[in-house]
């Protein structure tokens, strides 16, 4: 028998309901960088357990003229932490008189989700941007700010169904006849949609529709395939 | 921790044209310390009809030995080899028997069956809830990365050669990513006339 | 019992087999939980009509939240004029429909009649009952007898329900909104067909444990018809052709067993006939 006294059960005799922060809203992202591109989208299902809140919740939002951030894990910190972003961004940019680097930006994110280590905001995040010598970069995160530049990224609750397939046709691991010709974005475009489309087949919480940014030097494109609605 | 996860392990069937495929890891580990690297996990049953199996080795091992009786008594009854779809009712019979203290593991079947060699596939979950499918079926702690996979490389009407690629693939990928299964695998391809077996070049970590 | 001898006791015994609940129990106290079964996530529903029963269901099955089979078929055969959707533990609906299935059989072979559906219900339910829950399947059971059209609905604790239309399964609430919205009495079989269609489709669209396709099976007082993919609404839209080159796969060894020419002997096709 413990002497303390939980704060909800202090008073009366009434019971209440466990403080519980966090809930999974389910739903996939995916990025990949190119030598002068990078591709990053994220599938429009949004839900908690069986049911589907809404089918067209964007997970993909842009922080600048050639950056975007995917976002898969709870719904409400991904669009808290979106606009704590975007005030930074803008803050930056008034301070300084352009946009911030697309490093700078993989970095400060990584400042902010570290900044919240001991209530971490529920999200697993894709940084895609073109880089400073114009080369496209993702960056993966973990939920407290671990941070490093990947050759492909997946997150979400489809994560484990898409990864090895990227490893295997992007990576080109367990190859032995390795195809010369470098990613280029055709290609890189048709995985990304693939690879929905199947996670879509067997993940329930994969579905509705996909937005897939495109980033170039000139700009970014926006393109959406729809995808099963079961 | 779930059980069937105690010793890792990924099994994969997959249907071709005229052929069937089951491929397998070879890892042996207890949680997370890899014991042995040369664990096959399907067994041909007879000529036409592979079984495999994942989840945890005592159980598969036992059950093994079980179904290796029930089919050589079939055999003894009937003078003839257990059809593929039949023996996977049995796997599903014995499964179930076991509803309320469950063997720990989930088979897979592949097979040809009758004179005209129909390709047979199937899996069931560990009380013998059984899957019937016209592509693939996966098993294991990889499982996930392995539905991934399969949905996206397999395809229709392959030839053995082909199928050996994808199915080879789509499990060397699926272990890569699984720290419970990998050190290598093995492949077994049935076709009418023969049975190939390959051992695959894995990471060994 | 004269056949629970040492020489057939592996083959001749039936029921359950407890062997492995102590063991598991006591691994369950060392912190490894049992795994979860198959399940059908499932939207199952039935409509009486002028003629006879319309029963529907999704064919989605998933383990937790994975798909596990995209087509499986969840109306289960129960007699000629009467079959059963099933929801819950894939197994358990599989197997408790099975088993009741065969007794029936049996039954109208001693008595030479028609197996009627409150026969059918009666049965199903005192097994789930008589396991308290633990087989856990959740049916719509329809059919037509010499008494007419009945439809019910069994609970896994075997509580039972009467009704003109009935829906189950985690899409059970999608699905009756549709039929509270559009149930009439004596409807025609195309209306019925149609609602039931729509009920099930709002499963599969609303339920993320429901999915893919719609099957319906319409039972009618002399006939039965089995519409298994009656709506593919979900087929695969988009797909990246791969090419994997042979040689790709690196190999450590290969061999190669020749089979042994067989003669193989058709199996006749000896299933008993049982009265209609």
């Amino acid at each position: 028998m413990t002497t303390h006294i939980s704060p909800q059960m202090a008073s009366s005799g009434t019971q209440h309901g466990k403080f519980e922060p966090y809930v999974n809203n389910g739903g996939t992202t995916l990025a990949i960088p190119g030598k002068d591109f990078v591709i990053a989208a994220g599938d429009t299902r949004l839900s908690t357990g069986y049911s589907i809140h809404t089918r067209q919740s964007s997970k993909v939002f842009q922080l600048t003229d050639k950056c975007v951030i995917v976002t898969a894990g709870m719904q409400s910190d991904a669009s808290t932490l979106h606009k704590t972003m975007h005030a930074r961004l803008v803050h930056y940019e008034h301070a300084h008189g352009k946009q911030m680097s697309t490093e700078a930006i993989g970095q400060m994110l990584s400042n902010m989700l570290y900044g919240r280590r001991f209530f971490p905001y529920y999200t697993f995040n894709l940084v895609a941007g073109i880089d400073s010598k114009g080369q496209g970069v993702v960056y993966g995160y973990d939920a407290i700010g671990s941070y490093q530049s990947v050759e492909v990224g997946a997150m979400g609750t489809g994560q484990s169904l898409i990864q090895p397939l990227l490893d295997n046709q992007v990576a080109y691991k367990n190859h032995q006849l390795v195809p010369s010709k470098e990613l280029d974005l055709e290609r890189a475009l048709s995985l990304v949609k693939d690879s929905f489309t199947s996670a879509g087949e067997r993940d329930i919480y994969t579905g509705d529709s996909v937005e897939i940014a495109i980033i170039t030097q000139e700009g970014i494109k926006y393109e959406t395939l729809q995808l099963k609605q079961d | 921790m779930s059980i069937l996860e105690y010793n890792g392990g990924a099994v994969v069937a997959m249907l071709g044209k005229n052929c069937v495929a089951v491929a397998s890891d070879l890892r042996y580990g207890i949680k997370n310390t890899t014991v042995g690297c040369q664990m096959r996990k399907a067994y041909p049953i007879h000529q036409k009809c592979l079984l495999g199996m994942a989840g945890l080795a005592t159980d598969v091992q036992t059950f093994l030995e079980k179904m290796k009786f029930r089919v050589n008594m079939y055999k003894l009854r009937e003078d003839r080899d257990i059809k593929p779809s039949s023996f996977g009712n049995m796997v599903s019979s014995a499964l179930y028997e076991n509803r309320f203290g469950p063997m720990f593991l989930e088979p897979v079947i592949a097979g040809l069956e009758g004179d005209d060699n129909t390709p047979f596939i199937s899996s069931t979950d560990l009380i013998g809830a059984q899957c019937f499918t016209d592509n693939f079926v996966v098993v294991g702690t990889a499982s996930e990365a392995l539905y991934g996979m399969c949905e996206s490389l397999w395809k229709p009407e392959m030839e053995p050669e082909d199928l050996f690629e994808v199915i080879s693939q789509c499990l060397m990928a699926s272990v890569d990513r699984d720290c419970n299964s990998g050190w290598g695998g093995i492949v077994y391809i049935l076709t009418p006339d023969k049975l190939i077996t390959k051992e695959l070049k894995g990471r060994q970590d | 019992m004269s056949n629970l001898n040492e020489e057939n006791y592996e083959e001749e015994r039936g029921g359950f087999v407890f062997d492995n609940v102590t063991r598991n129990m006591f691994m369950e106290t060392k912190g490894y939980q049992a795994p979860i079964a198959m399940k059908t996530g499932t939207t199952i529903a039935g409509v009486i009509f002028k003629g006879g029963v319309v029963l529907g269901a999704d064919t989605r099955a998933t383990n937790g939240p994975i798909v596990a089979d995209k087509n499986c078929s969840k109306i289960h055969f129960i007699a000629p004029n009467v079959y059963c959707c099933g929801a819950g533990t894939a197994a358990d609906t599989e197997n408790s429909t099975a088993l009741i299935s065969s007794k029936l059989a049996l039954h109208r072979y001693s008595t030479g009649r028609q197996t009627r559906v409150v026969t059918a219900m009666t049965l199903l339910k005192r097994m789930l009952f008589k396991y308290q829950g633990h087989v856990s399947a959740a049916l719509v059971l329809g059919g037509v007898d010499l008494d007419g059209s009945h439809l019910y609905t069994i609970y896994p604790h075997g509580s039972t329900d009467k009704l003109p239309f009935v829906t189950m399964g985690s899409g059970s609430l999608a699905a009756m909104a549709i039929f509270e919205e559009r149930f009439k009495d004596d409807m025609s079989e195309e209306e019925a067909k149609s609602l039931v269609h729509a009920g099930i489709s709002a499963g599969i669209f609303n339920d993320l444990g429901s999915g893919s396709n719609v099957d319906l099976c319409v039972i009618r007082k002399d006939s039965v018809e089995y519409l298994r993919g009656y709506d593919q609404p979900n087929e695969r839209n988009y797909r990246t052709s791969y090419v994997i080159p042979r040689g790709t796969t690196a190999t450590l060894s290969s061999t190669e067993e020749v089979l042994s020419k067989q003669l193989i002997i058709n199996e006749l096709d000896d299933r008993m006939e049982v009265a209609p």
